[in-house]
């Protein structure tokens, strides 16, 4: 179990209370399919990924974000529970979506750089490494009922 | 490998804008990775490691010149990068990984300071850029 420090728990809290979900989590999401063309196979009912405003329009993707990020936010509210709070996800990704972890951490990461643009100042070494530590959290949650 | 020229151009072009500043953001990028990724201090034990060093400052900018070096011979970075590759594979034995960290740092300071030129495909294009820097620099490093 991944164990997050008081300051850790504040800095999440914190930076959470500022972002604009639908914002943070479009642009992530977004750059997932730029940065990693094999993950367009997971959105094919998405319709149209083929350029970057074309994703960036994409209301399916604009919807799923949302999803995605709320899930985070929901992670955010549960440090100290990720496996238990993310069980059913997990079997989701691996029965039904069949979705590389690998990709989970990805997208982590992509979340972390997203938040740099948004919050340059609030984005401190010390802010970047609780993320940091709470986005690979999450993704070893969501990998952790794979069979 | 070779970078597309799409690529080339993104990077040249935001290279362009951090101008004399590279050292800067190497120097934060290295401190990021420090702090996100502790078991990355094992490779610097010999040098003061607290925030505003010096010492970490001068290996960030030796950093730096390594990816202006880079930038310079995108036609050739094997043959450009042979020499740190040869110190960091034999002499430093630097896992891998830590080059993919430090790039991951890189690029959120980089996203923090140029926010307004950080869109999807410029952060795709400086990807594929410090991709092939590590592929220089390591073998096998997938």
């Amino acid at each position: 179990m991944v164990h997050f420090t008081t300051e850790e728990k504040a800095a999440v809290a914190n930076l959470w209370a500022k972002v604009n979900v639908e914002v943070v989590g479009g642009e992530s999401l977004a750059r997932l399919p730029i940065f990693c063309p094999w993950t367009q196979s997971f959105c094919d009912s998405f319709g149209n990924l083929c350029t970057e405003s074309a994703i960036m329009g994409n209301p399916k993707v604009k919807a799923h974000s949302r999803k995605v990020l709320n899930s985070f936010r929901n992670a955010s509210k549960h440090m100290d529970d990720l496996k238990g709070t993310f069980a059913d996800l997990s079997e989701l990704h691996c029965d039904k979506l069949h979705v590389d972890p690998e990709n989970l951490r990805l997208l982590g990461n992509m979340i972390l750089i997203v938040l740099a643009t948004h919050f340059s100042k609030e984005f401190t070494p010390q802010m970047q490494a609780a993320w940091q530590k709470l986005t690979n959290a999450v993704a070893s949650a969501l990998a952790h009922k794979y069979h | 490998m070779v970078l597309a020229p799409a690529d080339r151009a993104a990077v040249l072009a935001l290279w362009r804008k951090l101008g004399t500043n590279v050292g800067i953001y190497t120097t934060e990028a290295l401190e990021r990775t420090f702090v996100a990724f502790p078991s990355s201090k094992t490779y610097f034990l010999h040098l003061n490691l607290s925030p505003g060093s010096a010492q970490v400052r001068a290996h960030g900018q030796k950093v730096a010149n390594a990816l202006i070096l880079a930038v310079n011979h995108l036609d050739d970075l094997p043959r450009t990068l042979s020499y740190l590759r040869e110190l960091h594979t034999h002499k430093l034995r630097v896992d891998p990984v830590f080059f993919k960290l430090l790039c991951h740092c890189l690029l959120v300071t980089l996203a923090r300071h140029y926010p307004g030129d950080f869109s999807p495909n410029m952060h795709a294009s400086l990807v594929r850029f410090l991709n092939h820097v590590i592929s220089a620099l390591a073998p096998s490093s997938g």
